[in-house]
């Protein structure tokens, strides 16, 4: 007598049989029927045609017939809502009824009818069931409102459930307080400004109450609405501490883990000084191994959470490395984040297991395994000097087994530790290049390449070795190509007699056969460099290198700092904060750990994060630009090298990875070469933007400047404009391409935007947003495409924007970080606006006050810039400028040089006066900028060289 | 909170969904299927799997897969207990977590769903109130309810919800009133080429069976209660009690539950039980290998160890195995390139071992790696760690019980690498 018989179809209408089974005067038979249906809906059949029927049975005093259709009602009251209303009347009674279990269950069953209309029946009974006798009713209550919540929440807050539910929070029972927590941080998910949640030491008191007593869930939710609170002194936070550490003994793992969270965070608070902060240490080490003993889905979790905590805190689980020793029958995704955490433990004390270890897993049989593990060893040389020995050996070792990707892999990482400890392994260089022939993955030839080029004057057949790789130039990837170039014009100006055929060989394969605008850029600037100053060619090309930093892969201190908050949530998974990847972006609370208090007097210490804000609204606190730089680059960076004095450089790569698609370091041997270097005027060939660079990448080096000057033509007509710029490569946006422009004609912003279709899917739904920015740049409107666009088809539209929306300041200034959405996914991008839409119509002033305002500004506030190579007269640069609201308030001759005095204002009513220095004849301006806002004079300039050159 | 279960059987069929708040289409699992096949393995499907619109996050549990539907910001923990303890409640009330099984008691696999969760959120979890709202199947119950058409439902309010100690039920009555305990060790340990402890661990755990009338209030006290630093709780336990005089003191649940579960991980107090000489060669240039494998007692602290098995995942290249042990009997699986030892007992007198050659590929290159061993095996009446229970003491009730208690020590992931 099994279930299993109601899944055998007859061949009759199965629907029309159990209609009449339904319509049975059998009680029996009735509810032998209705299991039928139950069976048949929860392999995913429809059976909503049989409603009527189903709804028919509903008033029996059969409770097990009675469950079993509330369990139909659930599932397809959506689909027939007029049908449903029929089932009210039954459900106001139960809700009367002497037995709390059917009360209960009523309340329950009601708020999952997902239909309008009977969400207004629904009140008065919930009403009653809030405050009933029964706390198992009052609990079931309570996560009813955050149901009706979910389908109507005007209705909600008119019926003044919220309130009653806050109440709940003082409840006796603690499964109803769970329950309340739980149902008021759900609606409050969606309404991130209110204060639903509002915690004081008096709500405190009551949930640490009810944490020892309800269940292991009710517990998960007391303990994340506890980490939302901002304890006032470190007080407080210790004796919260100290009634959570319990929690750690829990044998439910998901408790264990939202209690570390809880410590994790007010920890901040407490002064290292403290007794205690060290009793809190070592309590926190035994309940983070237990979690490794569990199942596998769980170690996951569990170790891409210790992942953050070691970064955070390495001294909690720096004698527990053993623990992290793979197994060979853990699951890949298990063994991957072990290895990872094995090396942000390894230190000197610990390094020879570590390495033995180490050594274990490259001979294991998992590809991924094996490649992992052989760049951990090159991450210990590195991060261990002593050790960097017995690594390297290690890696030779490894070379010698001639497996394919081990060798590969290592070549991949011997590039590093050259870069750490330069002049030291070298003599393994004639090891390496026996594998020559064997290096297939870019990634390792371009290493190979880099090691080449660096060491051009130890190998003797350097320029055989470069030549055979140029032979299939054109075959190779796009990081073995930039790499051959680089190295190539290192060795020619280490050997400059024997090779100049071979460099002058790459350089026109770079500039003239390329498609590539990044090849071709570097050629051309090689190129320029070569033949107009040789000597500055040295010193930028074989500039001494900045060391890279010790530990790789870590997280962006402010962006670790968030993820601390959010321990134990899909955020801490996914090592991104919420707002990156939660849907629609709703509800997303910025939060960040509590500053340590001044009560505790102890120096602060450099990785607090900011004080102030308070979690639960949004925080003052801008966010570090390689925090949002990480959201947009989804920080898979490959192995970032970046020396600690070299933010920018850094940042740079990012924005190299994200054009190479995995082309890692090697951009990063000549940062001063391309970041600070100043290249007069640039080659005219290049005429294309290469525009990709802006994305995602805040770049304020040279390099980009070249690119934003060279851009096209535009009109001369009204506001200069530029040619559109590839904003978002299909590549990276599952096949949609965006490319754009900003425009200004008579006072209104727009962006000009150009969406192409290059995948295979029609995509409809699109959306656009504007992350906070400098200048509260918003769309105007929605982002209007009306037809869905099909594969290969481009539409072209123009978005009006405002200046009204939220303001941040953004690095540069002139950064704008967009949010693009279509029926596929959510993309984002960045890219600079160029500063001259926003100078507003009526930014002319007039003469006195010009005068007055350009004394009264302080002269530390003036810049002055060089507009090079711009062979206009006075006359047609005035115009060209006042196309594009600078205003030229009075003119002077000064010997022989005209003056021209001009003012602009910035939509956010910034006023910026400048004088530009023209000599009759010369091609070279000079403009001198005052503001009381300095760091947008840079931008102005900018704008200035844009509409003038063009 | 948890929108949706599927449960997918190995073949990729869903033969179940669930659904606590609207609908979620099935396609929404093509993105599992999808991760599946890239994945060589079932067992190394990710957990955490995210779609455009949806996070899935799933367990793999006896040759099926528990699939949720989130939308919102979870705990991905919550959600993985969650899941298990929905197939821990599978188990206890079919006997066994399958296909066959949830598909015969769909409707009660239903209910239970309902009442586990509400809205996506855990409403009822504990297996004793489960079983007072819904009764589990019996063949007794289910030929009764087919005579009398009455319902495995239960219609009175699950007393033990609404009290301070939901997990027991009140007005329990024995007329034997038992309590046993198990305490049982698994030994986790990683041992290098040259027999060498590289890593090794104690877990244990004590699981009780208490069959007590009333009310009672229970405390267990240990011998060596230091052992005992890292412990994980059964809520029943009064933390305090233990913090203060490290005694176990609670009320029990009724039946079967784990007490609590503990890690010794001090290198030099756990004890390695059995060595292993092995011998894994493969010739370079031919098509043969040998294989040579012994395994004897080390710290057995004298007790026999038996239910041994050896378990090892030849190298891709090896075609059969051909073999001769002194003692038990072994199996080679030439698709799956698994060979099983069946041990048994270790006589002191003579040590089992197995030996013979290897067919491997013939032209294949000599394998890289050679295979590590896993090994299982029991030791009854000993816990490795030397924890030891002192006595158990009841209060609040009158009769007197019998008290009982097992020890056993078992390989955990016990591997030899060669």
């Amino acid at each position: 007598m099994t279930d299993s018989k109601y899944f055998t179809t007859t061949k009759k209408g199965e629907i029309f049989e159990l209609k009449a089974e339904l319509n049975s005067d059998k009680k029996e038979k009735k509810k032998e029927a209705v299991k039928k249906v139950i069976a048949s809906m929860t392999v995913g059949k429809d059976v909503s045609a049989l409603f009527p029927d189903v709804v028919n049975c509903m008033q029996t005093d059969n409770l097990e017939l009675k469950k079993l259709v509330y369990l139909y009602l659930m599932n397809y009251a959506k689909s027939q809502p007029d049908m449903a209303i029929m089932a009210v009347n039954t459900f106001v009674k139960d809700c009367e009824d002497p037995n709390p279990l059917i009360r209960a269950l009523a309340v329950r069953t009601m708020g999952c009818i997902r239909v309008d209309k009977i969400t207004e029946y629904l009140c008065e009974p919930l009403r009653k069931c809030l405050k009933d006798e029964d706390p198992y009713v009052r609990k079931t209550a309570a996560v009813c409102v955050a149901k009706l919540h979910d389908i109507n929440a005007q209705l909600v807050e008119d019926q003044g459930f919220l309130d009653t539910l806050k109440d709940l929070i003082s409840d006796s029972n603690p499964m109803v307080v769970a329950n309340a927590v739980a149902a008021l941080s759900e609606i409050a998910e969606s309404h991130p400004s209110s204060n639903l949640l509002d915690l004081n030491p008096q709500s405190i008191n009551k949930l640490l109450t009810a944490l020892n007593e309800c269940t292991e869930w009710g517990q998960i939710f007391i303990l994340d609405c506890l980490a939302n609170y901002m304890p006032k002194d470190d007080r407080e936070a210790q004796s919260i501490c100290e009634r959570v550490t319990p929690r750690l003994s829990h044998a439910n793992s998901a408790v264990v883990l939202s209690a570390v969270k809880v410590l994790m965070k007010f920890m901040e608070m407490l002064s290292k000084d403290l007794d205690y902060y060290g009793t809190l240490l070592k309590k926190l080490a035994p309940p983070l191994v237990t979690l490794l003993s569990a199942e596998p889905e769980l170690q996951y979790v569990a170790l891409r959470n210790i992942n953050l905590i070691v970064q955070k805190r390495p001294e909690i689980l720096k004698h527990e490395m053993k623990v992290f020793f793979v197994k060979y029958n853990d699951p890949i995704y298990v063994k991957l984040e072990k290895l990872d955490i094995m090396i942000r433990l390894a230190s000197q004390a610990n390094i020879a297991q570590v390495l033995a270890e180490l050594k274990e897993y490259a001979t294991e049989v998992d590809v991924d395994f094996v490649r992992k593990a052989v760049r951990a060893i090159g991450r210990c040389a590195i991060k261990v000097e002593q050790s960097a020995e017995r690594c390297v050996s290690t890696l030779l070792d490894l070379i010698q087994t001639k497996v394919n990707y081990v060798v590969q892999e290592a070549i991949v990482v011997i590039k590093d530790i050259f870069r750490k400890y330069p002049n030291k392994y070298e003599s393994v260089i004639a090891t390496l290049c026996e594998n020559l022939d064997s290096l297939d993955e870019p990634e390792a030839r371009a290493a190979m390449i880099w090691i080449v080029g660096e060491y051009a004057e130890r190998i003797d057949n350097a320029d055989e070795l470069l030549e055979s790789f140029l032979e299939g130039f054109h075959d190779e990837s796009t990081q073995v190509q930039l790499q051959l170039l680089t190295a190539i014009v290192k060795l020619f100006l280490k050997k400059p007699t024997e090779t100049q055929e071979l460099v002058q060989q790459v350089l026109s394969l770079a500039t003239q056969d390329s498609d590539n605008p990044d090849l071709r850029d570097r050629g051309y600037i090689y190129w320029r460099l070569l033949s107009t100053d040789p000597v500055a060619a040295k010193e930028v090309v074989l500039a001494e290198k900045p060391l890279i930093s010790e530990e790789t892969d870590l997280i962006e201190p402010t962006l670790l700092d968030e993820l601390i908050c959010y321990i134990g949530t899909l955020a801490s998974v996914y090592h991104k904060p919420p707002n990156a990847f939660v849907e629609g972006g709703r509800g997303v609370v910025h939060k960040s750990l509590p500053p340590r208090t001044a009560s505790s007097e102890s120096t602060e210490s450099p990785e607090t994060a900011p004080a102030g804000a308070p979690s639960g609204d949004q925080p003052d606190v801008i966010p570090a630009q390689g925090d949002l730089l990480g959201d947009l680059l989804n920080l898979d960076l490959g192995p970032p090298v970046s020396g600690p004095p070299l933010a920018s450089s850094s940042v740079q790569m990012g924005a190299v990875d994200l054009l190479g698609g995995g082309l890692d370091s090697l951009m990063g041997d000549e940062p001063e070469g391309i970041g600070d270097t100043n290249f007069g005027a640039p080659p005219a060939a290049v005429t294309t933007a290469a525009a990709p660079a802006r994305l995602g990448a805040p770049i304020s080096s040279g390099l980009s400047d070249l690119f934003e000057l060279t851009s096209g033509v535009g009109t001369l007509s009204g506001s200069y404009v530029a040619p559109k710029a590839v904003w978002l490569p299909a590549m990276k946006a599952k096949g949609l391409e965006i490319s754009g422009t900003f425009t200004r004609q008579v006072g209104s912003i727009s962006m000009d935007l150009q969406l192409t279709n290059k995948a295979l899917q029609v995509m409809t739904d699109f959306a656009i947003q504007f992350n906070r920015n400098s200048f509260g740049l918003a769309p105007a409107a929605p982002l209007q495409v009306h037809a869905p666009l099909s594969p290969n088809q481009t539409v072209e539209l123009s978005l009006p924007l405002n200046t009204v929306g939220s303001v941040m300041k953004m690095e540069p200034l002139n950064n704008l970080q967009v949010a693009v959405k279509n029926n596929i996914d959510v993309f984002y991008f960045s890219t600079l606006y160029p500063l001259h839409v926003l100078f507003v119509e009526d930014g002319k002033m007039d003469r006195q006050m010009f005068l007055a305002t350009w004394k009264d500004i302080p002269n530390e506030n003036e810049a002055q810039f060089q507009i090079r190579d711009c062979p206009l007269n006075t006359e047609t640069a005035s115009n060209k400028l006042q196309s594009s609201n600078i205003f030229t308030v009075a003119k002077r001759n000064v010997e022989g040089q005209d003056m021209l005095y001009q003012s602009l204002k910035l939509t956010n009513g910034i006023w910026v006066l400048a004088e530009l220095r023209i000599q009759p004849g010369n091609p070279n301006f000079t403009l001198s900028l005052k503001c009381r806002a300095p760091e947008v004079s840079q931008h102005v300039y900018q704008a200035y060289e844009t509409i003038l050159k063009n | 909170m948890i929108h949706s279960l599927f449960l997918i059987n190995c073949s990729g069929d869903i033969f179940l969904e669930k659904h606590w708040k609207s609908v979620v289409s099935q396609s929404v699992c093509d993105y599992f299927f999808e991760a599946q096949e890239k994945a060589a393995d079932v067992e190394n499907v990710p957990p955490v799997i995210s779609t455009p619109h949806h996070y899935l996050i799933s367990i793999y549990r006896d040759k099926l897969f528990f699939v949720s539907v989130i939308q919102t910001e979870v705990p991905p923990l919550f959600v993985i207990e969650f899941l298990h303890r929905v197939a821990d409640t599978f188990q206890d009330y079919f006997g066994e977590c399958s296909e066959a099984a949830i598909k015969d008691n769909v409707v009660i696999v239903y209910e239970l769903l309902e009442e586990m969760l509400d809205n996506g959120f855990p409403l009822a979890t504990e297996s004793n109130i489960l079983k007072e709202l819904i009764k589990p199947p019996t063949i007794l119950r289910s030929v009764v309810n087919s005579i009398t058409g009455s319902s495995n439902v239960g219609d009175t309010l699950p007393t033990g919800q609404l009290s301070n100690i939901p997990w027991r039920r009140a007005g329990v009555k024995y007329t034997n009133n038992e309590a046993y305990f198990d305490v049982v060790e698994e030994i986790d340990a990683i041992i290098d080429k040259s027999g060498s402890t590289v890593f090794a661990e104690i877990q244990g755990v004590i699981d009780a069976c208490i069959k007590l009338s009333g009310m009672p209030d229970l405390s267990l006290s240990f011998m060596n209660p230091r052992l005992l630093d890292d412990v994980s709780f059964h809520p029943c336990i009064r933390f305090k009690r233990w913090e203060s005089e490290r005694v176990l003191s609670f009320i029990p649940p009724d039946g079967n539950f784990r007490l609590i579960s503990y890690r010794v991980s001090s290198q030099n107090l756990v004890a390695i039980p059995v060595y292993v000489k092995h011998s894994i060669s493969f010739k370079e240039n031919s098509s043969c290998g040998r294989f040579d494998v012994t395994i004897g007692p080390k710290q057995n602290m004298g007790k026999t160890i038996e239910g041994i098995t050896v378990t090892v995942h030849m190298p891709k290249v090896v075609l059969n195995m051909n073999l001769t042990p002194t003692q038990g009997s072994y199996t080679f699986d030439p698709v799956t390139k698994v060979l099983v030892w069946d041990v048994g007992k270790i006589a002191p007198q003579k040590l089992p071992s197995l030996k013979g050659l290897v067919n491997l590929q013939s032209g294949a290159p000599k394998p890289e790696e050679n295979p590590s061993l896993n090994i299982q095996f029991k030791i009854q009446q000993l816990a490795i760690s030397g924890l030891k229970v002192n006595r158990l003491d009841m209060y609040g009730e009158k009769y007197k019980p019998f008290k009982g208690v097992k020890y056993v020590t078992k390989a955990g992931k016990f591997q030899v690498r060669t």
